[in-house]
């Protein structure tokens, strides 16, 4: 199946969503790129539109296949050569360095890019630069379940299970997730599993195509989510129904849970939630009568400043009726972006070493350092998630520099405005990506990059199976890869160039290694390609949570991927993680006790909605890619505010008028969508647009304590109809 | 700084983790009167009901809060110039800001034969507050087969619902002419009336007890109209007094409950009173929602997180919590005449009505299956304008939505052209017409000429409907 076909395509994976769906890409004769979907285990031969069209970027005219640098602030971008970009680059890092250490360059990488290229990166970032500024737009995605899942298992993979399991269970409860927009060929599990006579119950507070297929829907007020989990594991508790002989062969904690949970009977959730008593009642009487079921989360129950709380609720409640690890049950989340399971276990993430390492753990440190070839008290410390690494950028004591790659934070950052004014006040912004994105038109080095066809490499989807992308072509003349880029960056920074300079102690191999060492080590290399790069990354990841040693390319290619942990190339790797034990000390699930509280900024008499953002089927996150699609854009033009029919009446806006959003952060201008669809005292803005219609212009950069996600989900806003 | 807090209560419980997480470090001690860690008052009946094991109303132990807890220790004096409080256990304590939040006691009504000289009260007759209360009643109630209730209000009808799922026959006896009266309308109450019988509980209205009689292994209930009705046992539930002895000693200012201000303050200012204890702005509310509040407001002026917090009252909600009835009263609901919507279907048990003043609710009533009940709810509590036609409140669900998925299809013939069949990949009827005129025949032809169900795979059946309406329509034309 994986093998490319007889007629000459290439057999490898979508650009976008971390559904990765199979798909066929075959060279035209006029050069351009066709897409066949394929048979995959995620997509059973589906695409969404995103998917067929994924080819068109790859001649666009907006391309870029030069690099770009702006003379002086404010002037233009004018392309140059890419020994004059590299160079701006390297002196600009250098000055930087010398006159204010490591710190002072930061990195930010994305859920988009390869595991290849994800580890060099944190490797170009820890090794190289010896920052420990470095974080990723997967803080917006994954880290409230990332943080959850650790605390509750021991280790965060997305879905511990194959996604086929869905279709199985008897009862599946989506928390947030809107995959028949999100991740369209998804929703065959949902249909296999409706035809076996599952039930199905989403919690959203729209009803979106997704809650569609529910046989129940609980429209909860946004940012109640917590409260809504605990009342069904009270509902469980109360009326017997929890699973006792697997809650004390299997967990630690119950007790506290459970008393914490008896504070959550039904009527009082459904004042904080507006779903009924009776519907939380029928909600957990369902789940703990199927002999199968399944909870999964994605970003509604966690793009909150609660959001690993949250998620620590549902997973309680998974723990209390003996899901997790039982065949055919269990808990899940969806992962959103193409490599974000990949992307955040091999070293982009502020806290963090490849293989999901800690990177506060010396043995951690000690054997990264080894296969690096450094000492490791040169390692930096841990960093800051995205949002506070962005707020500190051209700060006296913040980074002064930032290198982007596979991101477009000023579209894609919460509370956009002020990342503006963050970006504009370093004295370098440099911009990887193949189109000018939004970023990428403030950076002063714009470096063109090769796109997914043009690149090889491996991917981790939403179930944790390793995955292989192929290139059918090679990049344009003037285009480099990512990890070339990296190599090639990394070599003019090493000891004996110019940039190397002199640098306070402790800043990584630049410095030259630990002052006293018998034998100082050759300056650290960045791999250049993703054969090396991945040879590396394997044992990085050796050993630790996320191990990818005993998995080769050529195992990827002979059996629809690999699923992680897989220590040694005689592992059969493990689709399904659990089973015995969980990746804790005592190998038991932890329960961990949470209260709800309500969102940052609850509505109030100045700003009575609710604001929540989110995404559309024919658009995909930031839109610098899908934008740019004619197909894509027919279909999905620009943004829009989804409002209830009774709200929209009162303030005499009918469908189409143009309308302002407030928040206290700023105002987002498009039209008005009216339907009945949406709870009334919710707004629903999609994000993927910049400009007056840029959703994250007003969304509030509230932190989740733990994970450092910020809350999407949840804001006070007023509407107001445009003069 | 030392903070004691007398009753263990939901309030007392609560406040100690409303203290606890704005000021961990604070010297905190608990004093319970009920030998029991904190228990979920609200799960009573169903303890009754023996649904609920005592083991899992419990909530979470002050001890988590780091909070020394003294169970089974009343205070008996207070001394408010020495600033310390005596225990029933002859301990004392001293104390920088005190607590009281000793909730309330049943009522007993002055009914001949109902309480003792003593004080104590027939052998087969518990009140209904306290898990004490709940053992006694299940004590008494285990081997027998009829049980009476004295009061038709909200605890009075959980009681008597839990003894019906017991498999008690019950009746209720209230004594004016319909149930729940704070919180209910006649036409509310006959449909309640209704909604009990079916489950077992059988209400006598306006039957006024004047006085109870024990018999022998029963007990018989005499009316004002000379009936009289014997039961196995016999509950009261005629209310709640707040605890005030207490304060009263003390001599803080007491009206009904214990007199505060906005800040949660007695007329000591190191002294609070919150929940069923207290009295704020001459109202006594017995119910959870506003203690919690309190507790909140106390908190956050005990620990000078919010110095100038205040509580400021909100309009009840009152949720009957019965197995098989869903009951739902909030506001002025049982104002009649003036701006209301009613709705009203007695031989399926519901009942809605909404109370409209200024195009906002003022109040409400829902009996049975009544789906908007969580909205309407919320519209309440916040004061949001009601919607120019209020009729979608009350019937069927307020959020709409698309046809769900496995509907019956609209006709082919019937869509317009530029309905989207294929969410996916953005593919109109318009667009399985033109690829059927450009000569596809079958599904895969549409299929591979449209990529409609290319994606999530749901139009599949709508993509064969336009092929076959294709189909007809051509064989129409031949």
């Amino acid at each position: 199946m994986a093998e490319p076909a007889a007629t000459g395509g290439v057999a490898t994976h979508c650009p976008y969503c971390a559904l990765q769906c199979g798909m066929t890409l075959r060279s035209r004769a006029d050069g351009g790129v066709e897409v066949a979907p394929r048979d995959f285990p995620t997509n059973r031969g589906g695409l969404c539109q995103k998917g067929w069209t994924a080819a068109e970027l790859l001649d666009h005219p907006g391309r870029l296949t030069t690099p770009l640098v702006r003379d002086s602030k404010g002037g233009p971008l004018r392309p140059a050569g890419w020994d004059e970009a590299l160079a701006r680059i390297v002196d600009g890092i250098g000055a930087l360095r010398a006159a204010r250490g490591p710190d002072s360059v930061a990195v930010f990488g994305g859920g988009g890019l390869t595991n290849e290229k994800a580890y060099a990166l944190g490797k170009f970032a820890r090794a190289v630069l010896g920052t420990r500024y470095i974080d990723y737009n997967g803080r917006f995605c994954m880290s409230s379940a990332a943080a959850a899942g650790i605390r509750a298992f021991g280790v965060d993979r997305g879905l511990p299970f194959p996604l086929a399991d869905l279709a199985e269970a008897d009862v599946l409860l989506l928390a947030g997730a809107n995959p028949a927009e999100t991740m369209p060929p998804l929703v065959r599990y949902l249909t296999s599993q409706r035809e076996r006579g599952g039930q199905l119950i989403v919690v959203d507070p729209r009803s979106t195509p997704t809650a569609r297929h529910a046989s129940l829907h609980l429209a909860a007020m946004p940012g109640t989510d917590l409260a809504l989990a605990n009342a069904l594991l009270h509902v469980a508790i109360v009326e017997g129904l929890v699973d006792r002989g697997y809650v004390d062969a299997r967990t630690t904690g119950f007790d506290r849970v459970a008393r914490v949970a008896t504070g959550y009977w039904p009527e009082r959730v459904e004042r904080l939630t507006g779903v009924s008593a009776a519907d939380l009642r029928t909600a957990a009487r369902a789940l703990a009568g199927a002999r199968r079921a399944v909870i999964v989360t994605a970003r509604g129950a966690e793009q909150h400043s609660k959001g690993t709380d949250t998620v620590s609720a549902w997973i309680n409640l998974a723990l209390a009726l003996g899901l997790p690890g039982r065949p055919g049950s269990g808990f899940g989340c969806l992962t959103g972006q193409g490599n974000g399971q990949g992307g955040r276990e091999h070293g982009q993430k502020a806290d963090q070493l490849p293989g999901y390492r800690r990177i506060d753990d010396p043995r951690a440190r000690a054997h990264v350092a080894a296969v690096w070839g450094v000492d490791p008290a040169d390692l930096p410390a841990a960093g800051v998630s995205a949002v506070e690494l962005l707020d500190r950028l051209g700060t006296p004591h913040g980074p002064g520099a930032l290198l982007v790659f596979g991101a477009n934070p000023v579209v894609s950052a919460p509370r956009a405005r002020r990342v503006e004014r963050r970006l504009a006040a370093l004295d370098l912004l440099v911009v990887a990506d193949f189109v000018r994105s939004e970023t990428a038109e403030l950076a002063d080095v714009v470096l063109p990059t090769a796109q997914w066809a043009e690149e090889d490499g491996t991917m981790t989807n939403l179930e944790g199976r390793v995955l292989r992308r192929r290139a059918v072509r090679r990049p344009p003349p003037g285009v480099r890869t990512d990890l070339a880029i990296l190599a090639d960056l990394a070599a003019r920074l090493a000891p004996g160039s110019p940039a190397a300079g002199s640098v306070p102690a402790g800043g990584g191999a630049l410095a030259g290694g630990a002052p006293g060492r018998a034998e100082a080590p050759g300056p650290v290399t960045v791999p250049g390609t993703p054969a090396e790069a991945f040879a590396e990354l394997r044992r990085a990841s050796a050993g630790g949570p996320a191990d990818y040693a005993g998995i080769d390319w050529e195992r990827i290619d002979a059996s629809d991927g690999v699923f992680w942990p897989c220590p040694r190339p005689d592992h059969p790797g493990t689709p399904r993680l659990f089973t015995e034990r969980f990746a804790t000390p005592d190998g038991r699930a932890r329960f961990v006790p949470v209260e709800h509280r309500p969102p940052a900024e609850p509505p109030d008499e100045a700003y009575p909605f609710l604001l929540t953002t989110g995404r559309v089927l024919a658009q995909y996150q930031s839109g610098a890619q899908t934008r740019r699609v004619a197909a894509l854009n027919r279909a999905a033009p620009g943004a829009f505010v989804e409002v209830h029919p009774d709200p929209a009446a009162l303030l005499s806006i009918v469908d189409g008028d143009p309308v302002r959003v407030v928040t206290r952060r700023g105002v987002i201008e498009v039209p008005a969508r009216v339907v009945d669809t949406i709870r009334p005292d919710t707004l629903f803005v999609p994000f993927h647009w910049p400009g007056a219609a840029r959703a994250n212009s007003a969304t509030t950069d509230a932190l989740d304590p733990t994970s450092g996600m910020p809350e999407f989900k949840a804001c006070g806003a007023r509407l107001e109809r445009a003069a | 700084m030392r903070v004691v807090v007398v009753g263990h209560g939901m309030s007392g419980a609560r406040l100690v983790s409303e203290l606890h997480a704005r000021d961990p470090e604070l010297d905190l001690t608990v004093l319970g009167a009920e030998p029991h860690p904190a228990y979920n008052r609200i799960l009573l009946s169903a303890v009754v009901a023996g649904t609920v094991a005592e083991a899992d109303i419990t909530l979470v132990e002050p001890a988590a809060h780091r909070a020394s807890t003294r169970l089974g220790t009343a205070v008996v004096d207070l001394d408010r110039a020495a600033r310390t409080v005596w225990t029933s256990d002859g301990g004392r304590l001293r104390y920088d800001r005190l607590v009281l939040a000793t909730g309330g006691r049943a009522v007993l009504p002055e009914i001949k034969g109902l309480v003792g000289d003593d004080g104590s009260l027939p052998d087969r007759v518990a009140p209904f507050r306290t898990l004490d209360d709940c053992r006694r009643i299940t004590a008494l109630a285990s081997g027998a087969r009829t049980a009476l209730v004295l009061g038709g209000g909200l605890l009075g009808l959980e009681a008597a619902r839990g003894l019906a799922r017991r498999g008690l026959a019950v009746t209720v006896l209230h004594a004016v002419g319909h149930l729940m009266d704070r919180q209910l309308d006649a036409a509310a109450s006959a449909v309640l009336v209704d909604s009990l019988a079916s489950l077992g509980v059988r209400v006598e209205l306006d039957a006024c007890t004047v006085a109870v009689a024990p018999d022998v292994g029963r007990v018989e209930a005499v009316l004002a109209d000379g009936r009289r009705l014997a039961g196995d046992l016999l509950v009261v539930a005629c209310g709640i007094r707040p605890e005030t002895d207490l304060a009263v000693r003390a001599g803080l200012a007491v009206e009904r409950g214990v007199v505060v201000d906005d800040r949660m303050r007695t007329s000591d200012p190191r002294v609070f009173a919150i929940g069923d204890c207290a009295e704020h702005a001459g109202r006594v509310t017995g119910l959870l929602a506003p203690a919690w509040a309190q507790a909140r407001v106390a908190a956050d002026v005990i620990t000078a997180a919010r110095p100038l917090a205040r509580y400021r009252p909100t309009a009840p909600v009152t949720r009957l919590k019965a197995a098989g009835i869903d009951l739902a009263a909030m506001g002025d609901s049982t104002r009649t005449g003036g701006d209301q919507v009613t709705y009203a279907d007695p031989a399926r048990g519901t009942y809605a009505k909404l109370v409209v003043r200024d195009n906002r609710l003022s109040g409400a009533i829902m009996i049975g299956d009544n789906p908007t009940v969580g909205t309407v709810i919320q519209m309440f509590d916040r004061g949001t304008p009601l919607p120019p036609d209020p009729r979608a409140l009350l019937l069927g669900r307020w959020i709409g939505g698309p046809v769900p998925v496995g509907a019956p299809q609209a006709s082919p013939s019937l869509m317009p052209d530029a309905a989207v069949v294929c969410q996916c990949n953005t593919v109109t009827k318009k667009d399985l017409v033109g690829c059927w005129r450009g000569g596809a025949r079958t599904v895969g032809d549409l299929v591979a000429g449209t990529r409609a169900s290319t994606g999530c795979g749901s139009c599949r059946d709508t993509v064969e409907g336009i092929l076959g309406w294709l189909r007809g329509a051509e064989e129409d034309v031949a």
